[in-house]
């Protein structure tokens, strides 16, 4: 009896697996369908709405649904409307690769925005170029365009921009004997890998390097060997609370000496969470939180100062970076849809080769070479002032 | 083929035939290509569930931490094909090995607790691999993970399509149930059965209850290592956060949706949350937005209502069909 059945599973285990290599000698090709000249321009999007990154993912959803509004209100592009697929990937690589998949498999869009975090970015960047659809990514991990994806554009601005700007800040003040103190999160360690690398090149020396965790409420004790180690200033790469408590720390031991925060902390959040301690704080931001203190012939002052006004009616609160990062995105994407229309591997050639793109992050120069497109230069210096951005001179 | 079905072999073969068909529904283009990805997720969670139900359900014993074994095949590939440019397969082989031996030198202590101690023991042990996984910079790589993990290969052929990857992973997914299968007859299978009624009583019988314990610990970490291997070579990027508490709550859940009493519960556990992960925001359309209350909704009416699990309810449903011809199920054979 119970050879029998065997051999009855075992023929059909032969017959399947003969029909299976049947099968997977047929290539399952679709050609692509011609679109008719009435019809939406897909484009879809994968945001982190929820979980992890929900507060990253939120905003660049939202701006994204607004610039499409006002794209299609203004007529569209080329004619024809913009239709957004937007994919919620929960901060997860899994949800984010079979987001992914079905936006090209399923949807047929012809390019994709986001996603919001460095992980699902990188998930899902391998699978992207195989199938041959651009990506603008709105995640900050240098690795998404080091090395150079073809097919993979980023719009955030990347950890080497600030660590080299915070670099060129703390020279011209003066300052050449640093502490750096990081979170140990992927930002945290980004931040730590890209001042190793960057600081000898600037002639400055790293005299302590100290590292907390997200849910650390005291950093006293890194603190005390910071302030032996004789360090000018202090450097801190984290993202919020653990910064805030930093800051407050700092305060009560009478430590005086300079405190840089990272780009990481641009919110008001960090303010809130710190309170008066940070008065004198100085960061490297995106000029988003301080566009009307920008002179009139600054080129991203008006954009700037439109997405505030638009963002803010609509949602009834100021937009922050991370919109910024969403406007970026469609907003480059529509530009070489424009010129590109339907065709995929035309709308790549066209993002690689903007050229004074000005976006709410920077002006972007892409290059086959750099698919990031930003310089350091697209940061500005703030201080706190009062409990509110103040810019620095440059 | 009816009487197939009563016996798990038949299920298997059944299974065969199902899954010989969505690659015809997609080649006649009944289907869309995108689900053939969806498909692949689900064999791998199929061979973690199944080796957790074998743990869970036939020995008694909860693991809140099989992400961590999950995580450890995962890494021990990436690691082993990206920086130490194994060959693949042997890289599948020590991942395998690895999360075996680790299982092992875990469990021989924490499977002498009992109950919720073990969970939060083996809760433990995934928290700290996903620390290890963080931390441990210098191989991991920490939290911005590995990039470039090869594809595998079968021959000269690189694994490169959905396709060629769903007959894979389905392939390996099924010996993993023919395994299992196979455990559950042996005798093996048997004291494992007496554990989960009493481990009190199958010691008195004789049955060495640690060794068992441990044994099968050891088998559903394997099957997990392998998972996890597999996955990184199907993503070819892996980071923490794959391999949180949250993914071995969601084993659980698998295993405990799908129902205890058999090895089928994993399957259907398996392909039921993979697909409410993956379909659920779009089958709601305009309300995509509340797909989280609704898989909430969906597991506690389970819960409520069949408490056995779905496999276990299916089985309720039928013997309460043929009322009189209810016979307890034949074990072994």
């Amino acid at each position: 009896m119970k050879r029998n059945r065997f051999g009855v599973f075992c023929s059909t285990a032969l017959s399947v697996a003969i029909l299976a290599l049947a099968l997977s000698g047929c290539s399952g090709d679709k050609g692509a369908k011609k679109e008719e000249s009435a019809e939406p321009y897909k484009i879809g999007a994968i945001f982190s709405v929820t979980g992890r990154g929900a507060p990253i993912g939120q905003p660049e959803r939202e701006t994204a649904e607004l610039m499409r509004d006002q794209i299609n209100a203004a007529g569209g592009i080329n004619g024809r409307m913009i239709e957004l697929i937007v994919e919620d990937d929960e901060g997860d690589e899994t949800k984010a690769m079979m987001a992914a998949k079905k936006l090209i498999e399923k949807d047929g869009v012809i390019a994709i925005i986001g996603p919001s975090l460095s992980g699902p970015t990188l998930a899902i960047s391998q699978y992207v170029a195989e199938a041959q659809v651009p990506m603008v990514a709105c995640a900050a991990s240098v690795k998404i365009v080091d090395p150079v994806n073809p097919w993979v554009f980023q719009v955030a601005l990347t950890d080497r921009h600030s660590v080299n700007k915070i670099l060129t800040y703390l020279t011209s003040q003066g300052i050449n004997k640093i502490a750096f103190i990081n979170d140990s999160n992927a930002y945290g360690v980004s931040g730590k890998a890209e001042m190793t690398a960057l600081a000898p090149k600037k002639g400055v020396e790293v005299v302590a390097w100290e590292a907390f965790g997200g849910e650390d409420t005291d950093m006293t004790p890194q603190l005390t060997r910071v302030k032996a180690s004789g360090a000018e200033a202090i450097v801190v790469w984290g993202t919020n609370p653990g910064p805030a408590v930093i800051t407050r720390n700092m305060k009560q031991l009478k430590m005086t000496i300079p405190l840089v925060q990272s780009h990481g902390v641009a919110n008001m959040k960090y303010i809130e969470l710190s309170g008066d301690s940070s008065e004198g704080v100085v960061l490297p931001a995106g000029r988003l939180i301080v566009a009307n203190q920008l002179p009139d012939s600054d080129p991203q002052k008006q954009i700037l100062l439109d997405y505030t006004k638009a963002f803010t009616e609509k949602y009834n609160k100021p937009p922050d970076h991370y919109g910024g990062h969403g406007y970026d995105a469609i907003m480059l994407t529509a530009k070489a849809v424009e010129k590109a229309g339907a065709d995929r591997s035309l709308i790549r050639e066209t993002l690689e080769k903007t050229t004074g793109f000005i976006g709410t992050d920077g002006i972007f120069n892409i290059t086959p070479e750099d698919h990031n497109g930003l310089s350091e230069d697209s940061f500005v210096m703030v201080r706190v002032e009062n409990g509110q951005w103040k810019l620095l001179d440059q | 083929m009816k009487s197939l079905l009563k016996n798990d072999y038949g299920i298997l073969v059944a299974l065969m035939f199902v899954l010989a068909a969505p690659p015809i529904l997609v080649k006649f283009g009944a289907m869309n290509s995108y689900y053939i990805s969806i498909l692949i997720f689900m064999a791998l969670n199929t061979m973690i569930a199944v080796g957790l139900n074998l743990l869970v359900c036939h020995a008694g014993q909860i693991s809140l931490g099989h992400a961590a074994f999950y995580g450890i095949g995962a890494y021990t590939s990436a690691i082993l094909t990206v920086v130490y440019g194994c060959p693949l397969w042997v890289d599948v082989i020590a991942a395998m090995v690895l999360s075996g031996v680790i299982a092992y030198l875990v469990g021989a202590p924490t499977l002498k607790l009992k109950g919720h101690y073990l969970a939060v023991a083996t809760m433990g042990l995934g928290i700290i691999a996903f620390i290890v996984m963080n931390e441990w910079h210098s191989v991991t790589e920490g939290p911005s993970g590995i990039v470039g993990i090869p594809r595998l290969k079968i021959f000269e052929t690189v694994m490169r399509t959905d396709m060629q990857v769903y007959y894979l992973y389905w392939a390996i997914a099924l010996i993993v149930i023919l395994v299992a299968i196979n455990i559950l007859n042996s005798r093996v299978g048997r004291a494992l059965r007496a554990l989960h009624g009493s481990e009190t009583a199958a010691a008195a019988m004789g049955v060495n209850v640690n060794s068992y314990k441990l044994k099968v610990f050891v088998i559903s970490a394997v099957f997990a290592g392998l998972a996890g291997s597999l996955y990184a070579h199907y993503m070819t990027f892996i980071s923490p956060p794959s391999f949180g508490l949250q993914f071995s709550i969601m084993l659980v859940l698998m295993i405990i949706v799908g129902g205890a009493e058999t090895i089928w519960g994993a399957l259907i556990g398996a392909v039921l949350i993979t697909s409410m992960r993956a379909f659920l925001g779009e089958a709601l359309g305009a309300y995509k937005d509340y797909d989280v209350i609704v898989y909430g909704l969906v597991m506690m009416v389970v819960m409520i209502f069949i408490p056995a699990g779905l496999a276990g309810g299916v089985s309720i449903i039928a013997r309460k069909l043929k009322r009189g011809s209810a016979q307890p199920e034949e074990i072994g054979a």
